[in-house]
C-alpha cells in the first residue's frame, strides 16, 4: 500500500515528519516497507533560464544555449531539443549530476567543436513521464535557481506499508490516516462525502438478478453522469498516481484508481453509450466470455459474479471491467458503479481466472459495505469537477451487508492478557478513535465494531486494537517463572537418539547432510516407494514429486554430484524422516549413510583401501550401539532390500521380524539409474525400531573380573561356500555359553587343498573361567563340544 | 712365583679382558673365564681347601676380594655395554617426524542440526519440553484447528503441498508450519504446557531465502496467567542467549496471524560491518519471528477452555537462525549436500551445545 505524505495530509491534520509517520506506522502494525522521496534523486536539477539559443555552427539539429542556472554565471550547453529557444525557462542538469532517465553521470564535453557543460532535460530524462518530445518548458514565472523538484511539488515522500490480510480498512489512505490519528499523530479530517444532488433520473436501471440469494452482490449503487469530457486528469491527481506507480490514463479512469487507493473503495465507470439496456449483477452463465480491460478474453463459469447489460457481461465483478464498455477519450455519458462483492467468491474468481487487480485485492479482503454510497458521492463530485457534466439521482439495488457486531469487553482483560495496565478511559479513547463505539461503564463494556473492520470478532481482537495503538513497547518484559529448581530432561528417547545418531556418525567421519523429503518418482520407485498416496498433488517440480521412502536416494544422488565436483572419497549421512505411508506412525526416523571411494587419502604410512560392505556394517553397528540397541544380541541375516547388491547385503535385527538396520553395497542398477559411479556402500537404521529400554537405573552392575587366565584356542572349519560365518560363531558360542567370552573370525580361506565350492573359516575362541584355572582335559572337552556343535550346525568339519 | 704377584697379574689380565669386551658375548666369555665353574678365580678358590690354615688365612681374603672386584667390574662393563647398545639402537631408529600422520577423515554436524540443539538447550533451561508431530498432516491440524478458514489465501496451492486425493476426495497436506504440534500437544497434555516443537516444514516456494522444505521451531505456553509480557521476556531471553550478546536491540511490532490474537512480529537490531552481519546493535532491523497470544479458537480446538486458559505461541525458522548466527548466505545450499559446504559450515561432533558450557 503506497501513498505520499501530501496525500495522507488530505485526510490527516498533522505536523509530523515523513520519518515520524513512517516509524509510527510500523509500531501500530502497518509495517513500513519503504520511505523514499523522489525529490532526492532530482536534487541536482534546478530551474534555469535560456538567455540565448543559437544555431550550432556545425550541426543542423543542435543549438548552442547560454544558460543562467541562477548562480550568476552563464553556462554553455549544446542542446538537441527542437523546443530549445531564447528566453525559455527550463530545467538544468549541471556537470556531475546523475540523470536518472539515462543512467549517466554528466561530464563536460564538446559537441562538434562547441563546449557543453551540462544539459537541459526532458521529463523522460527525469523519469517523470514518457515525454521526450522536447526539454521541459516551464512558465515564465518559474523561479530561476531554485530546485525544480520542490517547485513542481515532487518533494513529496512516498510511503509504502505492508498491510496484513486482516486489515482491508488500511488499503486506503483514509484508513491509514484514521489509525495514525488514533495513535496520536494528528487529527482525522471529516470525509467530504456530502451527497451530490441528482438532477435527472438515470436512463439505465440496475437490479440484482440472483434468484433469491443476493450474497454474491448484496448491494449495487449506481449513477448516470452525462455531458462529461474525458481529457487528462489534473496534474495533482496524475502526480499522486504516478508517485504510487500507476500510469495516468484519462480523468474517468484515473478517478477510479484514485478512489481505490484513497479510500479503499474500488469503483467502475462504464461508457453508458455502449451499455445495452439496463444493468444487472448476476452469476455468469457457464462458458460466457468477456474481453477484460487487460485485453485478454476470459471464459467465465456459474460461480463467478458479473455486471451485465442486456446483451453480455460488461465486467467481472470486483475484479476487472470489460473492454467493450470501457471509457475512451470520446466518452460523454458514463455509468458509475459502486457495489459490494462477496470476498470469498471474488477471491475464487480471481484465482480461477489467474487475474489480479487492485480491486480484487480489496474485495477479497472485504471493503467497507457502508461506504459504497459515500464512495459513489465522492467519486461523482470529483468527476463533475474534472470532467463537467451533470449527475443523475443515485440508484440503489439491495442494501449494504453490514454486520451489526457487538463484543463484551472487560477493560481489565488488557492487563491480564497483554500484561500492561492501561487507564480505562485511555482504552475507551483508543477504541473510539478507531471508530468503535463503547457503551456501558465499569469494567464490563459493550463495544460495537465499525463496518470497515470485518476482522474484529472477539475480546482478544479488542485487546489487540488497544495495545497496538497504546504501543507494544510499553509492555514490560517478564521472565516466565521457573516450574522446577533444576531443569529435568526435556527430550524423549527418540529425540535424543536423533542427535546421538548424527553425532556418532560425525565422530566416525561422516559429513551430515539434510536432503529433500521429496524426490523424483523414478527414484522413489527404486527405493521401494512411489505409491500414489505418497505422491504430491502439486509438486514444485518433477524432481520433487514423491515422499521419500528411504534416505539413501538423496544421499546417493548427492554423492554423484560431489563426485562430479571432484570428490574422490566421501562419507555422508542424514538423520531424518522417511515416509512409508501417510499416517503419523508411518513416518519413521532413519539414520543412514553412504561411503564411496577409499578409506582415506594416499599416505606414505599406510595405503588406503577401497571402502567395502564391512565399513557400512561397522557404521551400522556403531550407531546402533550409540543408540542403546542391544548389539550383543543382534543377529545378521544375509538378505535385505532390493536396492542393494543381492549378494552383498545384510540385515541386522533382533530376529527375522524385528529388523533394526540394513547395510550393503548399493545395487549397480540403482547407481546406473542415478548416474552415480560405484561401488558405493550404505546403511540404513530404523531408529523407531530400536527397543526403548525400560526405566534405567543409573547404577551399573558390579564389575566381575576373573583372577584366572583366559585361554584362547583356534579352530578352522571347512564348510560349504554358502555357510555364513555367523552360523559358525553362533554354534560355537552355544556350545559353552558360560565359559566362552569372545569369538573372533580371523581367516577365510579358499583353495584347491580344500576343494571346489568350499571354504575354511578360522575362529579364535576365548574361554574365561571365573573360579578356577582350566585344566587341559577341561579345555579339550570344551573344544570337542565346540567342534561338534559347529559340525552339526553347518555340516562342515574341523580342518585338520 | 709369589702367590700375590700371581693374583695381581691375574686381576690385571681379567680386568683388561673385561674392559676389552666389545659386546655382551665377549663380556660373558670373560665372566666364564674368570668366575665360571672352571674360571681362573673359581679354580683358585677350589685350591683353598688344599692349603694350610696359615696359607688359607692369607689367600682366602685375597681371592674373595678379587672375586668381588671382578664381579663388580663385570657389572659395570655390562651397564656400559647396554647403554652403548641402546644408543646405537636409538640412532638407527630415527625417523622423519615431519611426514604427515595416517590420514583420518573428520566428520561434521549440519548447521541446522547444530542450531536445533542450541535452541533446545536454551528453551530446556527455561523449562520447555520438546514435542513433535508428523510432517504429513490432515487439513484440521494444519489449518482448521489453527483458525485458518477454508478460503484463507495460505491454503491455496501457491503455498501448500497436497498429497494425492484419497477416495473420499480429501487430501493430506505437508505441514506448512510446526503449529499443528500446538493442537496435538494441547490434546495430549494438561496445562501448564511449555513446549517447543522443532522440525521440517514445507511450502511451495523457491528462491535465495525460500526453499520448498525448511525447518521451523514452534513454541507454546499454556496456563492460566501467562501474558504478552512473558512472551516478550521469553523471546528477549532466547535471542540474547542464542546470539550470545549481552545487549540486544529488539522491536515488537503488531502483526496478524490467524492463530494468535494479539499478534506481533519481532525484529532484532543489526548492522552490516564490512560485509558481515552484526547482530545486536545498529540501525537496521531483521525480522526473526512471529508470535502472539494463542487465539481462543485455537485453545478451544486443542480441547481446552479459553475462558480458563491462555498463553503464547511463537514460530521461527531454524535454518534462518543458523544463517544469521553463522553468516551463511544462501538457504538453498543447506539442502544440497555439497561436501565442500558441509565441511566449511559444519560443526565438530564434539561441539555439543550446552547452556552451561556455552552454545558455540
Amino acid at each position: 500500500m503506497k501513498f505520499t505524505v501530501s496525500w495522507l495530509k488530505d485526510f490527516l491534520d498533522t505536523d509530523a515528519s515523513a520519518e515520524e509517520i513512517a516509524d509510527k506506522l510500523t509500531m501500530i502494525g502497518l509495517e513500513l516497507e519503504s520511505l523514499s522521496n523522489p525529490a532526492e534523486a532530482l536534487s541536482p536539477f534546478v530551474i534555469a533560464k535560456v538567455l540565448e539559443a543559437r544555431q550550432h555552427p556545425n550541426a543542423d539539429r543542435l543549438r548552442v544555449c547560454m544558460v543562467d542556472p541562477g548562480t550568476g554565471e552563464t553556462v554553455q550547453v549544446v542542446c538537441g531539443a527542437p523546443n530549445a529557444r531564447t528566453g525559455m525557462i527550463g530545467v538544468f542538469a549541471p556537470v556531475g549530476s546523475f540523470v536518472p532517465g539515462t543512467g549517466i553521470e554528466l561530464k563536460a564535453g564538446n559537441l562538434r567543436g562547441e563546449a557543453s557543460n551540462g544539459m537541459l532535460v526532458s521529463e523522460r530524462e527525469l523519469l517523470l513521464s514518457d515525454d521526450h518530445e522536447g526539454i521541459i518548458d516551464l512558465p515564465a514565472d518559474a523561479p530561476v535557481g531554485t530546485s525544480y523538484a520542490a517547485w513542481a511539488g515532487l518533494d513529496d515522500p512516498v510511503i509504502d506499508v505492508a498491510v496484513t490480510p486482516n486489515r482491508p480498512d488500511a488499503l486506503g489512505v483514509y484508513g491509514v490516516a484514521r489509525d495514525l490519528a488514533a495513535a496520536g499523530l494528528g487529527t482525522l479530517k471529516p470525509l467530504a462525502d456530502a451527497p451530490v444532488e441528482g438532477t435527472f433520473k438515470s436512463p439505465i436501471g440496475v437490479s440484482l438478478a440472483f434468484d433469491g440469494d443476493d450474497s454474491p452482490c448484496p448491494l449495487f449503487v449506481g449513477r448516470y453522469i452525462r455531458g462529461v469530457t474525458n481529457g487528462p486528469s489534473p496534474a495533482w491527481m496524475q502526480k499522486r498516481l504516478r508517485a504510487i506507480g500507476l500510469r495516468p490514463i484519462s480523468a474517468l479512469v484515473d478517478v477510479t484508481n484514485y478512489m481505490t487507493h484513497a479510500y479503499g473503495r474500488p469503483l467502475h465507470v462504464f461508457d453508458a453509450a455502449k451499455v445495452k439496456g439496463n444493468i444487472s449483477a448476476r452469476l455468469a452463465r457457464p462458458g460466457e466470455t468477456i474481453e477484460a480491460l487487460d485485453g485478454r478474453t476470459y471464459t467465465l463459469d456459474e460461480t463467478m459474479t458479473v455486471i451485465a447489460d442486456e446483451a453480455a457481461p460488461e465486467a467481472i465483478a470486483g475484479v476487472m471491467g470489460g473492454e467493450a464498455s470501457g471509457v475512451t477519450a470520446e466518452t460523454t455519458e458514463v455509468f458509475l458503479e459502486s457495489a459490494w462483492f462477496d470476498p470469498v467468491r471474488t477471491a475464487a474468481t480471481g484465482r480461477k481466472l489467474n487475474l489480479n487487480s487492485d480491486a480484487r485485492y480489496r474485495f477479497e479482503r472485504g471493503v467497507d459495505p457502508a461506504f459504497a454510497e459515500p464512495g459513489a458521492e465522492i467519486a461523482t463530485r470529483i468527476i463533475l469537477d474534472m470532467c463537467g457534466g451533470e449527475a443523475s439521482e443515485i440508484l440503489l439495488a439491495g442494501k449494504p451487508p453490514i454486520r451489526e457486531k457487538t463484543i463484551g469487553l472487560r477493560l481489565s482483560r488488557v492487563e491480564s492478557l497483554a500484561g500492561v495496565r492501561i487507564d480505562p478511559q485511555r482504552q475507551v479513547d483508543i477504541l473510539e478513535a478507531l471508530g468503535f463505539a463503547v457503551a456501558g461503564a465499569g469494567d464490563d463494556v459493550v463495544v460495537s465494531v465499525p463496518s470497515w473492520r470485518p476482522d474484529v470478532s472477539g475480546e482478544a481482537d479488542l485487546v489487540e486494537e488497544i495495545v497496538r495503538i497504546h504501543g507494544l513497547e510499553k509492555i514490560e518484559h517478564v521472565i516466565l517463572p521457573r516450574l522446577e529448581a533444576v531443569t529435568t530432561p526435556k527430550l524423549s528417547v527418540r529425540q535424543r537418539r536423533r542427535f546421538r545418531a548424527a553425532r556418532a556418525l560425525a565422530s566416525r567421519g561422516f559429513n551430515e547432510a539434510v536432503t529433500w523429503s521429496f524426490l523424483p518418482s523414478d527414484q522413489a520407485a527404486l527405493f521401494g516407494g512411489g505409491e500414489t498416496r505418497l505422491k504430491l498433488d502439486n509438486p514444485i517440480s518433477t524432481e520433487l514429486s514423491d515422499m521419500r521412502p528411504s534416505l539413501l536416494a538423496g544421499l546417493v544422488a548427492a554423492a554423484g554430484r560431489n563426485a562430479d565436483r571432484g570428490a574422490e572419497s566421501q562419507a555422508i549421512s542424514e538423520v531424518g524422516q522417511v515416509y512409508l505411508g501417510d499416517g503419523p506412525e508411518e513416518e519413521r526416523l532413519h539414520a543412514s549413510g553412504i561411503r564411496q571411494g577409499m578409506t582415506g587419502s594416499r599416505s606414505s604410512l599406510a595405503a588406503p583401501r577401497a571402502v567395502d560392505v564391512f565399513d557400512a556394517k561397522a557404521d551400522a553397528l556403531a550407531v546402533l550401539e550409540a543408540l542403546g540397541a542391544p548389539v550383543d544380541k543382534v543377529q545378521v541375516m544375509a538378505d535385505g532390500p532390493s536396492w542393494y547388491h543381492p549378494g552383498r547385503v545384510g540385515t541386522i535385527g533382533l530376529g527375522p521380524k524385528n529388523r533394526l538396520a540394513t547395510f550393503g553395497e548399493v545395487h549397480p542398477r540403482v547407481l546406473e539409474a542415478l548416474d552415480v559411479a560405484g561401488p558405493l556402500v550404505a546403511f540404513e537404521i530404523d531408529i523407531d525400531a530400536i527397543p526403548v529400554p525400560k526405566a534405567q537405573r543409573a547404577a551399573r552392575g558390579a564389575l566381575n573380573t576373573s583372577d584366572y587366565q583366559p585361554v584362547r584356542r583356534d579352530f578352522a572349519f571347512v564348510v560349504e561356500e554358502d555357510v555364513a560365518a555367523e552360523k559358525i560363531v553362533r554354534a560355537a558360542r552355544g556350545a559353552e555359553k558360560n565359559l566362552i567370552s569372545q569369538i573372533g573370525v580371523f581367516d577365510v580361506f579358499r583353495g584347491a587343498s580344500i576343494g571346489e565350492g568350499r571354504k575354511s573359516i578360522a575362529i579364535e575362541v576365548t574361554m574365561t573361567p571365573d573360579d578356577r584355572t582350566l585344566t587341559e582335559a577341561e579345555i579339550e572337552a570344551v573344544s570337542s563340544r565346540i567342534v561338534a556343535a559347529v559340525e552339526k550346525a553347518t555340516g562342515g568339519s574341523l580342518r585338520r | 712365583m709369589d702367590q700375590m704377584t700371581d693374583l695381581h697379574a691375574l686381576e690385571r689380565d681379567i680386568t683388561e679382558r673385561i674392559h676389552q669386551a666389545g659386546d655382551e658375548a665377549a663380556l660373558e666369555e670373560a665372566r666364564i673365564a674368570s668366575l665360571g665353574k672352571k674360571g681362573a678365580i673359581s679354580e683358585r678358590l677350589k685350591g683353598l681347601g688344599k692349603m694350610s690354615p696359615e696359607e688359607r688365612q692369607v689367600a682366602g681374603p685375597a681371592l674373595n676380594g678379587l672375586k668381588a672386584r671382578i664381579a663388580e667390574a663385570l657389572e659395570t662393563r655390562r651397564g656400559e655395554l647396554k647403554e652403548k647398545a641402546l644408543e646405537a639402537r636409538l640412532k638407527s631408529e630415527t625417523i622423519d617426524v615431519t611426514l604427515p600422520p595416517r590420514p583420518e577423515t573428520k566428520g561434521t554436524i549440519h548447521p541446522t542440526t547444530q542450531v536445533w540443539q542450541e535452541v533446545i538447550a536454551i528453551f530446556a533451561d527455561m523449562g520447555f519440553s520438546v514435542a513433535e508431530g508428523p510432517h504429513i498432516e490432515n487439513d484440521w491440524y494444519n489449518f482448521g484447528a489453527l483458525n485458518i478458514p477454508p478460503e484463507h489465501p495460505s491454503r491455496q496451492e501457491m503455498d501448500t503441498f497436497y498429497l494425492a486425493p484419497k477416495e473420499d476426495g480429501s487430501r493430506m497436506v505437508l505441514r506448512t508450519h510446526t503449529s499443528p504440534v500446538q493442537i496435538r500437544t494441547m490434546e495430549a497434555e494438561e496445562p501448564p504446557i511449555r513446549i517447543i516443537a522443532p522440525g521440517r516444514t514445507f511450502r511451495s516456494d523457491s528462491d535465495r531465502t525460500h526453499t520448498p522444505m525448511f525447518h521451523q521451531i514452534e513454541g507454546l505456553v499454556i496456563d492460566e496467567t501467562t501474558h504478552m509480557g512473558h512472551l516478550k521476556g521469553t523471546l528477549e531471553a532466547f535471542c540474547k542467549a542464542f546470539f550470545e550478546v549481552e545487549e540486544l536491540k529488539m522491536r515488537f511490532r503488531p502483526s496478524h496471524f490467524p492463530f494468535t490474537e494479539p499478534s506481533m512480529e519481532v525484529d532484532i537490531g543489526c548492522q552490516w560491518v564490512g560485509g558481515e552481519l552484526k547482530i545486536g546493535e545498529g540501525e537496521d532491523w531483521l525480522e526473526i519471528l512471529g508470535s502472539g497470544m494463542v487465539h481462543p479458537h485455537v485453545i478451544r480446538a486443542g480441547g481446552l477452555d479459553p475462558e480458563k486458559y491462555q498463553g503464547f505461541a511463537f514460530g521461527m525458522g531454524l535454518d534462518r537462525l543458523a544463517m544469521l548466527k553463522y553468516g551463511i548466505p544462501d538457504l538453498r545450499a543447506f539442502f544440497e549436500a555439497d561436501l565442500r559446504w558441509l565441511r566449511h559450515y559444519g560443526f565438530s561432533a564434539l561441539d555439543m551445545p550446552s547452556v552451561a558450557e556455552g552454545l558455540s
